[in-house]
């Protein structure tokens, strides 16, 4: 018996009797969005009372299964093997439900949102949430035991099929194989270039010195996406068992996962998994026996956005500020600590493990045109069902934001989507229409990114969300590039000015050309996109602009309302903040050199 | 609140000691003391500076430049954040950022006269299908209203 099938027996029996055996099964989930909704109480709860009651049961904490507007979830299997799931669940709800459903076999019908799978009885009232289009749209890859597990314990990652791709590349594929099926996979990077994964990895892999790295880009400070760490927290082998692959594909040495720290759920989980893969033997020297040797690390970042750029990204690891890079020299050629690196986003190498069990040719069937695969969409702000969905590719926004996220509460319009985090600038009502395809969105002048959509209805008004986008970038920008840095700045007052109605036609003029040289002259896209929020927002809702200009008067009166940002405390902003006490220290000749 | 500096600078050194020397950068070992501290007193700088063998001027470039890091004044007792990020502004987080400002007398981030809460603006804490969000000492708080937000104030000690 080989190392692996060993390691398999054991967590695929530990699995079938968690999954398939007579015991109950409570999974809670405690990702970012339960812990937000109050799910940590609910767990409290539930172990006093099974505690209490002498109940035989397994409780798991789980990560999130993506219908985060119904956290927090109890997910009861009860010993004839159905799932209900119960939702908004508070902690005085809670023994009232296990008592009804694991003591008296009565469960309550109240919180009750409906069962995974058809329940066998006569209980048609209960809904078959697998047959809703929340769920039946979706086709979970990178997300598939987001929700299933205990991202904490290894062997129900592993009972689920875990690690089976990674033996299968180590035991029968040369790295050049593993190579090859990524290729044929057509997968493109998730981290908003959708460039081929497959041809990234190669310039990785013409290197042949001794040291190289994968680096994996969780820094996610998007704000609207959250599918990065919602993977690090429901599933973070799914995420090293792709990483090693990346890592066996290229002959790389080492991994780094960069989390932006105070993130702690996605950081904790991520760092268990880690010394749970190397107790296995799959992470450290001679991996499952084989000649292929591979170490992770986790590495921190402070606060900016801009170091999920991945030059940027480099600097920080190497505990720097983190600015942009010129290329070339291209990673792959002169990378993190100077050696050559790859840098992939968290989806990408999610589909990893998947790709390689399944072969390429599969994963190329999903999808559409050059957009293989699916797409991870987190949907928030004005929608009935916010969450973390995953899509095939080819899909319709629009049936993303109707049928999944339920469409826009209170009978309002939809009026807005901001796709592709603060720099991918909005859309209009029209963008409902545009598929979920790299080319196609880019062809339409829709970004998106990394895969956050923001919804917004007619009480929005676009100048007044248009302005938080700008702040946020001006806020950000690391100040290494002057048009971007200054540029961002006067895009600021700017846009302040017209939200004050204090500005003339001739501002946005101005504006116009700053973009212009920001875009030529900033080495990332944080500058070279710096204009595309008030870009995009004078395309599609020109006339909310015109009425702040000429009519002194805000359509929605959004802009009205109270709007507080941060002033940034870099020292090139228009700070007050008495940030001149460094430069102080160091002219009184405290320094060590 | 306030140690006095041959204190700060045990601490610091036991922190600096806890650090694998091979992996450690300089973002990382002002990470652990600020995790520690809470604050990065002028005392870490210039630990930070012997210990990774750089000037101080380098280690304040990174102390400055992450806006994570409180610089030179030690921590209030509690920490409040509110998410001001677009899909928490379309959800309401601008009145609630407003009445906290005014339930701790303070006109923007900052620490209230009395050093007892500091207000931190949060560009995006990551629970977005929560918003509007806000943190409480590091605990997460979704779907914030302004009165859950001035309740939870209330309750500060």
């Amino acid at each position: 018996m080989s190392l692996f099938a060993e390691i398999e027996a054991e967590s695929k029996s530990i699995w079938a009797e968690i999954e398939g055996g007579e015991k109950p099964f409570i999974r809670i989930g405690t990702a970012m969005c339960g812990i937000a909704a109050g799910a940590s109480a609910v767990v409290d709860e539930v172990k006093n009372f099974v505690n209490n009651n002498n109940v035989d049961v397994t409780v798991s904490e789980v990560g999130c299964i993506g219908i985060c507007f119904a956290e927090p979830i109890l997910d009861i299997k009860i010993s004839n093997g159905t799932r209900l799931l119960y939702g908004n669940v508070n902690p005085e709800n809670v023994s009232n439900i296990i008592d009804g459903c694991l003591l008296k076999s009565d469960f309550p019908k109240s919180k009750l949102i409906g069962s995974l799978g058809k329940i066998t009885e006569d209980n048609d009232a209960i809904p078959d949430l697998l047959q809703d289009p929340i769920f039946k749209l979706q086709h979970k890859i990178a997300l598939r035991n987001a929700g299933e597990i205990d991202p904490c314990d290894i062997n129900q990652y592993i009972g689920r099929g875990g690690y089976s791709g990674l033996n299968k590349a180590l035991a029968s594929m040369k790295s050049e194989e593993v190579l090859q099926q990524v290729m044929d996979s057509g997968l493109r990077g998730r981290g908003g270039a959708f460039f081929a994964t497959g041809l990234k990895w190669s310039f990785l892999s013409k290197s042949n010195a001794k040291e190289k790295y994968i680096l994996c880009n969780c820094e996610e400070g998007d704000p609207g996406a959250f599918n990065d760490k919602g993977i690090l927290e429901s599933d973070p082998h799914t995420l090293i068992e792709g990483i090693i692959l990346a890592g066996y594909a290229t002959n790389s040495s080492n991994g780094i996962v960069f989390v932006r720290h105070g993130h702690s759920g996605p950081i904790n989980k991520i760092e268990t998994a880690i010394t749970q893969a190397y107790e296995k033997g799959l992470l450290g020297k001679n991996i499952l026996g084989s000649d292929f040797s591979f170490d992770v690390d986790v590495s921190l970042t402070g606060e900016s956005y801009v170091a999920g750029e991945e030059t940027a990204l480099m600097d920080a690891i190497e505990g720097k500020r983190s600015m942009p890079r010129s290329k070339p020299p291209f990673p792959a050629a002169f990378g993190v600590w100077g050696k050559p690196t790859n840098i992939n986003n968290v989806k990408t190498l999610a589909y990893i493990p998947s790709i390689i069990q399944n072969g390429g040719e599969w994963f190329k069937n999903i999808g559409v045109n050059k957009s293989t695969g699916t797409a991870i969409i987190c949907l928030s702000g004005k929608i009935n069902n916010p969450g973390l969905y995953e899509v095939p590719l080819g899909i319709s926004i629009g049936q993303v934001i109707n049928e999944i996220g339920g469409g826009v509460p209170g009978g309002n319009k939809i009026k807005l989507l901001q796709t592709g985090g603060p720099l991918g600038g909005v859309l209009g009502e029209a963008g409902l229409e545009i598929n979920i395809d790299f080319d196609e969105m880019a062809q339409a002048g829709a970004i998106l990114g990394s895969g956050g959509i923001i919804v917004a209805d007619e009480t929005t008004c676009a100048v007044d969300l248009t302005r938080v986008l700008v702040a946020f970038c001006q806020y950000e920008s690391c100040g290494k590039c002057f048009p971007c840095r200054l540029g961002m700045s006067q895009m600021l007052e700017t846009i302040n000015n017209i939200a004050e109605y204090k500005a003339s036609e001739q501002d946005l003029g101005k504006c116009r050309k700053i973009g212009g040289a920001m875009q030529a002259g900033s080495l990332c896209g944080h500058g070279q996109l710096g204009f595309n929020p008030i870009r995009s927002a004078l395309q599609h809702f020109k006339s909310d602009f015109d009425s702040h200009v000429f009519e002194k008067k805000c359509p929605t009166g959004g802009c009205e309302s109270e709007y507080h940002f941060p002033v940034s405390t870099k020292p090139y902003g228009s700070s007050s903040s008495s940030d001149s006490k460094p430069i102080n220290l160091v002219l009184n000749g405290k320094s060590n050199q | 609140m306030t140690k006095i500096s041959s204190t700060l600078t045990i601490e610091i050194r036991e922190v600096l000691e806890s650090l694998d020397t091979r992996k450690s950068t300089v973002l990382s070992s002002l990470l652990a003391i600020h995790d520690e501290l809470r604050y990065l007193p002028k005392e870490a700088i210039e630990a930070v500076a012997v210990y990774k063998e750089v000037s101080v001027n380098d280690v304040w470039g990174v102390a400055t430049f992450y806006t994570n890091f409180r610089i030179d004044t030690p921590p209030t007792k509690h920490q409040v954040e509110v998410c001001w990020g677009p899909t928490c502004h379309l959800m309401g987080a601008g009145a609630i950022l407003g009445d906290v400002q005014r339930e701790l007398h303070l006109n923007g981030e900052g620490d209230t006269p009395d050093g007892r809460v500091c207000l931190k603006y949060n560009t995006c804490i990551g629970a977005c299908s929560q918003a509007p969000v806000m943190m409480v000492n590091h605990k997460i708080i979704g779907k914030a209203t302004s009165e859950s937000a001035m309740k939870l104030l209330k309750e500060l000690d």
